[in-house]
């Protein structure tokens, strides 16, 4: 399964395969909210991430120069996943789902439906029939929604082929704010798992993946950075190292001492 | 000829001369291969767009991929 070459960051993993689609690095970022369109191509190299996600927005007519972003990102070199970022509703969902798949490349859509512009919290009605619906088109669904394992549950049921619980809300950089909840939605689940939103900066994707979650999406925290640059590598380093860490298996924790030194052969 | 009239991206836009939904993109200076259209809520595949003409009161969105999350 592993297989160790000679200095640092060199046990190799399985890839993560989702819907038959293997991806190397388990970190997905997001393209948004980035100062310059220079600086999000640099970081999203940084990041070494291999999925990146999208948003399906009207032309400006007005501002021709608002180029998509499909002049800046090649689409050989990187799977974009179409989200449907900004809709309160099933059916909106549903329709820019369709816009996506259209615009895109593959038929994979990262599911969101809100429910509340404050906390931008998932509508997990609105989530599931939206889900029921794009499976039965044929869609690859990846579902964001609550750190909750009842509705992560019957979004495997319903067909999604990865589920997509947040660390906390979406642009908050508030971090992992329920480690049970995630290690249980991982434990029951049999499609991937993956971790969307919330993280801060590195030690908070690096206790992402620890939980044994399949992968981490971020946005904000990398794009929001003083140097998104910087912090996409850290974010690199920080996902590999949490999931070897999972891999390697923790020493339990203990209340009490034990020595590493030992005790035999101490002068009488 | 009567004057046509669409909801272009939910703006009024009177047509200068384009009849059919590639003759728009072409009006509007876009590459059919980076945008998708929808007509009155339904998407014409960028094989259909020469073939689909515009009519007066239809509502036509013109999208594309940005950065999102």
């Amino acid at each position: 399964m592993r297989e160790v070459v000679s200095g640092t960051e060199t046990v190799l993993d399985q890839p993560l395969v989702i819907a038959g689609k293997a991806f190397r690095s388990r970190l997905f970022v997001g393209t948004g909210k980035y100062r310059s369109n220079d600086e999000m191509v640099s970081a999203i190299e940084a990041s070494g991430a291999e999925c990146v996600t999208v948003a399906v927005r009207r032309v400006d007519l007005d501002r021709r120069k608002e180029a998509g972003i499909l002049h800046h990102l090649d689409p050989a070199r990187y799977f974009l996943l179409a989200n449907t970022a900004g809709c309160y509703s099933a059916d909106e969902a549903v329709r820019y789902a369709r816009l996506g798949r259209e615009a895109g490349f593959s038929d994979f859509v990262k599911l969101e439906v809100i429910g509340d512009q404050e906390t931008l919290l998932p509508d997990v009605t609105g989530l599931l029939a939206a889900a029921r619906q794009l499976v039965t088109e044929g869609f690859t669904v990846l579902a964001y929604t609550n750190d909750d394992l009842i509705t992560a549950l019957r979004l495997e049921q319903a067909g999604c082929a990865a589920v997509m619980p947040l660390a906390s809300p979406i642009g908050s950089g508030l971090g992992l704010l329920n480690p049970y909840s995630i290690r249980t939605i991982k434990r029951r689940l049999t499609v991937p798992v993956i971790v969307d939103a919330g993280v801060g900066t590195a030690s908070d994707a690096c206790l992402v993946m620890e939980q044994g979650v399949d992968g981490i999406l971020m946005n904000t925290a990398i794009a929001e950075a003083a140097d998104a640059v910087a912090m996409a590598t850290a974010m690199r380093r920080a996902t590999e190292a949490g999931r070897l860490a999972f891999l390697a298996g923790r020493m339990p924790r203990r209340e009490t001492a034990v020595p590493s030194t030992p005790d035999r052969g101490l002068l009488a | 000829m009567k004057a046509v009239t669409l909801t272009l991206n939910g703006e009024p836009r009177q047509l200068t001369g384009a009849a059919t939904l590639a003759e728009l993109l072409g009006e509007l200076g876009l590459d059919p291969r980076a945008v998708v259209v929808e007509l009155n809520r339904h998407i014409v595949r960028r094989t259909e767009l020469a073939e689909t003409p515009v009519r007066d009161g239809d509502t036509v969105e013109v999208v594309h991929f940005v950065g999102g999350g």
